[in-house]
Parts: C-alpha cells; structure tokens; sequence
C-alpha cells in the first residue's frame, strides 16, 4: 500500500515532533489539574489528611509544572523543523505561517498563564486585588488552550487525545459547577449565571465546531497549513500517527 | 533579639493554613480565625513559625524581630 | 474671668443660642499667645507647659497630651516625612456623648485656639477639622469661626462643604464632614476618611503620628484636649492643676444622660464625686442601680464595686481604674432600678455588633454572637427548653454566662481597632453588675421591666443588612469577601 509522503517527511517524522505533541498533552494535563486544585483551594476543602497548606501548595507545584511543559512543549515546537514555527509565534499569536489561528490560540493561552503565574509569584508587590484580578484569567485560558490542542495537534482524530481532552473538559465543568453553585446567593446570582452560561455555551459550541471542524475532512488544509506542507496526494484515509496532516 | 508573631486581622481570611504548620503557638477560635499568645517563639520553632508567615494566602500573619 | 480656678473654665462664657463671636471670646480669655514653632530637636516651650499640666487626652484614651504631641514634632524633623497636620477629632460617633459637638457649637474659637496652638508647637501649617455630619450646627458655628478669624474673609460667608480660609498666613483651616458612625471616629479610620478612603480603621503599624494624613506626621487630637491646651497655653499648668487631682488635674467635660433633672453636658473637676455631678444636674429621679462610664464601649458599676454608696464615687482616671472602669470620652449613663438590664443590653450590644467595620473576623462574628446572646437571654431562645437547675441556665453543655465571658475573651483585643475591647468590657463588667437580672431572665425569660422604655440614649437604629446567623461558621467569611471584588 503506498502511503502518500512529502520529500520532507521522507525521513519520518522527528523526535522533537513527537515531543512537542506528548509535552503539549501532558500540558493540558496539568494545566486542568491545577484549575481543579485552585478551585478546591478557593472553596477552602480539606480533610485531616490533606490539609489546606497541602492543597495549596499542590495547586502552586502543579501550575509550575504546567508550566515547565509548556515551555518544554513551546521548545520542542520551535526546534522541529517540520512547521517552521519560530520564537516569535511563541509570544505574539497569529504571526506564524503554520495554522496560524489555532497556533495563535496556543500563544494566546501561554501568555495569560504567564500573567497569572508571574503575578502569584510577585503577589505581594502586585497587591490582593491585582492578583485576584489576573487569577481569573484561568478560566479564559483553558478553553483557549483545549481549542489549540483541538485545533493544531495532529492527534484530535486519535483516541488518546480525544479520551484525554474529554476528562480534562469534564474535569473543568466539575470544577466550574463546584465554583458556582454551592452558597448561591442572590447577590452573586448575575456572576453565577454569566459562568454557567457561559461554560454551556462553550460545550455547545465544541459540539457544533468538532464534526466539521478537526474531526472533519482536509482540516489540515481547511486549518491554515502551508500548501507546501500538505501531501501531495490528497486522501481520505484517516490519520495514522506516522503521517502529517 | 526575639521573634514574635502577629496578625493583621483585616486581612486576614480565616484560611487556617497557620494553624496547621504551626500547631503549637496557633489556635483557630470558633470563626476560623487565629489565635495568637504573643510571645516570643523559641529558636527551635523558628521554622515553623517562617513557614506558617509564608504559607498565609493573604500575607496576614506576620513574623517580626524585635531587639529585646 | 476665666483665670479664677474654679469652674467654670471651658464652658466660661457659654451662651445660651449660637456660638461665642470672636471678640467676646478674646474678651473672656485674652489674646491668642505667640507659640515659637518647634527647634531643630522638636522641642517647643507649648508641649513643655502642657506637659508640666499633665494634659490627658479628652477622646477616651487619656493618652499624656504632651507625649502626643512631642512626637509628632519629632516625626516632623526630617524633611523626608513631610511637614506634620493637625486633624481636630469632632466626629463623637459615641452615642452617650454630645460635648464634642457643644463645644464646636458654642464655643468654636476655644477649639480653634488649641488647634491653631497645637498646629505651631508641632511645626504644621494645616488643620483638618473633621465634624459629624449630623451637627449641622457645629459644622455652621466653625466654619463661621474660621471666617471670623481671617481679615480676608467676609464674616457670616456662607458655609460650604469644605470651606478653607486662614488666621493671617500662619495656619490654614479645612472642614470635612465625618459619618455618624462609631468606628469612624477611631484615628486611623478618620484619616482614612479624610483622606478619600472609607471611614473604617487601617492596620498600624505605621500610627498616625509617623504617617497619616497625605503621608504626613499627623496629630489628631479630641477638640476637648485642644480647647484645654488654649488655656493652659495662657494660664499656665499650675493654674491648670489647681483643679483636678495629681494624676488627672484640671476640668473635664462630661455628658450626663438618663433619670436626672437636666441630663446634658457638664465641666466638672476631676476627682469630684458622681454625687456632685448629679445635684448640678437637678438631681436623680428615680432610684439608682448602675452607672456606665466611659460610653457604649465602657464599663458598669454598682455600689458593691466601689465598695460604699456609689454615688459617693470620685470621677478620675485614678479612681475608677482599679475598679476596670474609665471616664473615657467623659459619659456617664445613669441606670435606675426601673428598667430592665438585659434589654439594655440586648439593644446595646446588637448596636455595637451594627457598628462594626466588618473587617475582622472576630469582632464580626463575636460582636454579633454576643447581641444575639443577650437578645436570647431577653425575650427568651426559641430553641431552648425550659430552665434548669440551679445558677445560670445550661445551654448545652455550657452556661449563658460562660458563654458571655468566653466570647468577651475572643474578641478582645483581636481586631484592628478597639471597638471590639469596649464591647468586652461592658460584658464583662455587665457580667459581674448585673448577675441577678441575667441569671433572672436565664430562668424565667421575660421580667416585667422588660417592656419599659429604654432610658439609654438612643443610638441610631442601623437594620441588619446581612444574615450572619449562618454566617459563623469557617469559611464563610470569604464571601462577605467576596462581594468586596
């Protein structure tokens, strides 16, 4: 069976290629575990066993190393010779020649959770009501990362990816509805409202997105890859994890 | 020189977290909130007296040094 | 003349409508004496003579006047710190107590003396009079003392919200108009009014006499103290101290209030007996039980706390500490066998708790926790069965009056101002004063005073905007909080 290759994936796809995608995942990984630790944090749940400097050191420990995947996975991306995706598409989103929309997403995402780390870590200088302020930036770059997985990674049409994007999402909801409703006062009732409403909104929205979208056909080329990238021979197959899209 | 501990209950939020790394010269009173003897910590408890100033979310509880 | 020792010296000349007009107060009391302005060390001839007086401060804490304001002009020194300000404390958020505003009101150029006085001593050029909105009359009277007091201004101008005007180019006075609420007369909280913030206390470190208002060394200073300081800046402190007792000379003003003839505001000398006080005010009319002194946040007394006829009591700093007890900002609430304690109580301490800035956890919770206590203790707790055996009534596993001191201890000295330390006090000493009627209401609910009008001074009903009942528990302060974002 002939399997369409470009002349640059002639020699198979690299090891930084590989990396970007597995560091990428895990990422997203830690990222939602975190948002799921600070929401613990900030509804005050502790147990005699884990106690609150516990879970609020954890939720700290997590995001850090969130973070050091990220720039792993950012790395990895810049070294793989195969999208040309440079330093500069790592900080200012929508640059890049390589799907630049859902990349762009991706820069989007990272330079929120720089905001909100940078801003944890110099707390005491930022001040209380700048740090909450920024911290609320999370929940704007979840979703925006998950888009991005959803969007540039070749691996939406893979199982593992999409067993992993579908727990990270559910964990996110929990967590949103664990927020929100419990203590549902009135006067918090218009906020409350806008999260849940939003959040459905969200989902609603992957919903409609995905079939046409990633999980549709020729969304390697309906996504903003460079035509010199895309096989020469267009197929219908479905992606094996050895082919570029 | 001694080290004592002390609270600035506006900013405080009864998080508790100083109750729990310094068990021994921290009481939480029925709010949720601390209760401190105000006496000078021991050099054996320094650092658990440190690590409850720098565990406090809302950077309320405070360790200062006096000269005695 | 106001130079003779006997009383009365502040209220000298006191007219029966309007205030004093300025040359009638220089007629009484002689010029404005020249002050040199602080040396290089921070010394100043003023703050010695006031020192000598043994000036206690008249806003309730009887801090030593001098020490005051000696620190202010050495805060002041370095040029880094900015040049000192002198705020003038007339907000008396205090219910029981109105001399803050009489003397404002009647009197202002006495005030405006001591301020423009203290103002020198400590090298400051601006005073900020903060007045309590709701004295209307004592905000007009200084404003229009102001204008008086500077050749440029046309007397009578109209008053404005903040008026400015000057005594030649020395001073420049401002008035601000301060809530009638009891916190925002506590000094960090009225600095933090005046200067833009909300009227509620800050955390100090740093005080007000190192950095206040604008930044600045700032001394605030209760309007008694500084009318006392412009006659001790003309008479000198030996004349100040043959009044009065060594460790508290001089005069004080006092209000008076509950079942007397003339309840109102008094000069009395330091040291004389509650009795006194009482004949200048026509005398009791109905028969005594207590005394609450020092205000809504100070103590009660009965006759077995001093030991002899209460009345027979000497009304200084001296005497009344050993008994837990203080003149404070000079109240004194009289209490007759008539009414009921407990409903006193109950509508004392649940104003208290209204009163709190909210911005502690203990005096939040604990305030409210001991209002709804006495307010259970007097019209009785649904939730609770009958009464029990012997002494107080077990509420669980604890008696009410345990209860009562245990949250006394809780919040005491826990919150970033002392709002919460009067709150003990007055349960604690209304613990020990009025044992008979609590542990009486503990078991048989309702007496039949209860229904008898209060002689308090009524403070200002403030309706309970939020529901703490759940509130008291862990966590939930986060979300009052919350709402602050």
């Amino acid at each position: 069976m002939t399997t369409p290759l470009t002349p640059l994936a002639a020699a198979g796809p690299s090891v930084e290629w590989y990396l970007t995608r597995s560091t990428g995942a895990v990422a997203l990984l830690l990222l939602t575990l975190a948002l799921a630790l600070g929401v613990a944090d900030v509804q005050r749940w502790s147990s005699p066993r884990w106690p609150r400097f516990l879970l609020d050191a954890l939720h700290r420990n997590v995001s850090l190393l969130a973070l050091a995947f990220l720039l792993l996975h950012i790395l990895t991306s810049i070294l793989d010779s195969f999208a040309h995706i440079s330093l500069l598409d790592a900080l200012i989103p929508f640059v890049g020649s390589y799907r630049p929309l859902w990349l762009g997403l991706g820069t989007v995402a990272f330079d929120l959770m720089l905001a909100v780390i940078l801003t944890s870590l110099l707390r005491r200088r930022v001040g209380e009501r700048g740090w909450r302020l920024t911290h609320w930036l999370v929940y704007a770059s979840w979703p925006i990362a998950l888009l991005h997985s959803l969007g540039t990674g070749s691996d939406v049409k893979s199982a593992w990816l999409q067993i992993l994007a579908l727990g990270c999402l559910a964990l996110v909801i929990a967590a949103i509805l664990l927020r929100t409703l419990p203590g549902f006062t009135r006067e918090r009732a218009r906020e409350r409202g806008l999260a849940l409403g939003a959040t459905a909104a969200f989902v609603a929205g992957l919903l409609v997105w995905l079939p046409q979208g990633p999980l549709g056909s020729e969304w390697a080329r309906r996504s903003g890859t460079p035509a010199s990238l895309l096989p020469h021979a267009s197929s219908s197959a479905s992606a094996s994890t050895g082919v570029r899209r | 020189m001694s080290h004592r501990l002390r609270v600035n209950p506006i900013a405080c939020e009864a998080h508790g977290m100083c109750a729990e790394l310094f068990p021994e010269r921290i009481a939480l009173d029925e709010w949720g909130y601390p209760i401190l003897d105000g006496q000078p910590i021991p050099p054996e408890l320094l650092t658990h007296a440190q690590r409850a100033a720098q565990a406090c979310p809302t950077f309320a509880l405070l360790l200062e040094r006096r000269r005695e | 003349m106001s130079s003779d020792t006997d009383l009365p010296r502040l209220l000298a000349g006191i007219p029966p409508h309007g205030a004093l007009p300025l040359p009638e107060h220089l007629a009484i009391h002689g010029p404005l004496p020249h002050v040199d302005g602080p040396s290089r060390r921070g010394h100043s001839p003023l703050i010695e003579l006031v020192e000598q007086a043994g000036l206690l401060g008249r806003g309730g804490a009887s801090f030593p006047a001098a020490a005051k304001l000696r620190a202010v002009a050495h805060a002041g020194r370095p040029l880094t710190a900015g040049r000192p300000i002198v705020v003038v404390n007339a907000a008396e958020g205090e219910p029981a107590s109105s001399k803050d505003r009489t003397l404002l009101r009647s009197l202002p150029h006495l005030v405006l003396d001591g301020a423009h006085l203290a103002a020198l001593a400590v090298g400051a050029r601006e005073i900020v009079i903060g007045v309590c909105e709701t004295a209307p009359d004592a905000l007009h009277a200084a404003a229009h003392a102001v204008a008086e007091r500077d050749p440029r201004a046309t007397p009578g101008s109209s008053t404005e919200r903040h008026s400015r005007a000057g005594l030649g180019d020395e001073v420049r006075f401002e008035l601000v108009p301060v809530p009638n609420t009891y916190v925002a007369g506590q000094e960090s909280a009225l600095i933090n009014h005046l200067g833009g913030g909300p009227p509620l206390p800050t955390f100090t470190p740093p005080l007000p006499f190192e950095r206040g208002l604008r930044r600045r060394p700032t001394l605030v200073s209760n309007v008694e103290t500084l009318a006392h300081l412009a006659l001790i800046a003309r008479h000198g402190p030996h004349w100040f101290r043959q009044l009065g007792t060594p460790a508290q000379p001089g005069s004080a003003l006092v209000t008076l209030s509950g079942p007397v003839g003339y309840p109102g505001v008094y000069e009395i000398e330091h040291g004389s007996p509650l009795s006194a006080l009482i004949d200048a005010a026509d005398g009791a009319t109905a028969p005594l039980r207590a005394v609450l002194l020092g205000g809504y946040s100070g103590a009660f007394l009965d006759a077995p706390d001093v030991g002899s006829d209460l009345l027979s009591i000497p009304l200084s700093e001296d005497h009344l500490a050993p008994h837990g007890a203080t003149l404070g900002a000079g109240v004194v609430v009289l209490l007759s066998t008539h009414t009921c304690p407990v409903a006193e109580l109950a509508r004392i301490t649940r104003w208290l708790a209204s009163q709190s800035a909210r911005q502690c956890g203990p005096c939040l919770f604990g305030l409210d926790a001991i209002a709804t206590t006495f307010e259970h203790l007097h019209l009785g707790d649904p939730h609770r069965g009958p009464a029990l055996q012997g002494g107080w009534v077990v509420k669980g596993e604890q008696t009410v009056e345990h209860r009562l001191a245990e949250l006394a201890a809780l919040v005491n000295r826990r919150g970033a101002c002392s709002h919460p330390d009067g709150a003990a006090r007055l349960v604690s000493t209304a613990l020990r004063v009025f044992a008979d009627e609590l542990d009486d209401h503990a078991r048989h609910g309702p007496c039949s005073a209860c229904a008898r009008p209060s002689e308090l001074p009524p403070p200002r009903r403030v309706p309970r905007d939020r529901d703490l009942a759940s509130a008291a528990t862990r966590g939930s302060s986060e979300r009052r909080l919350q709402a602050a974002i």
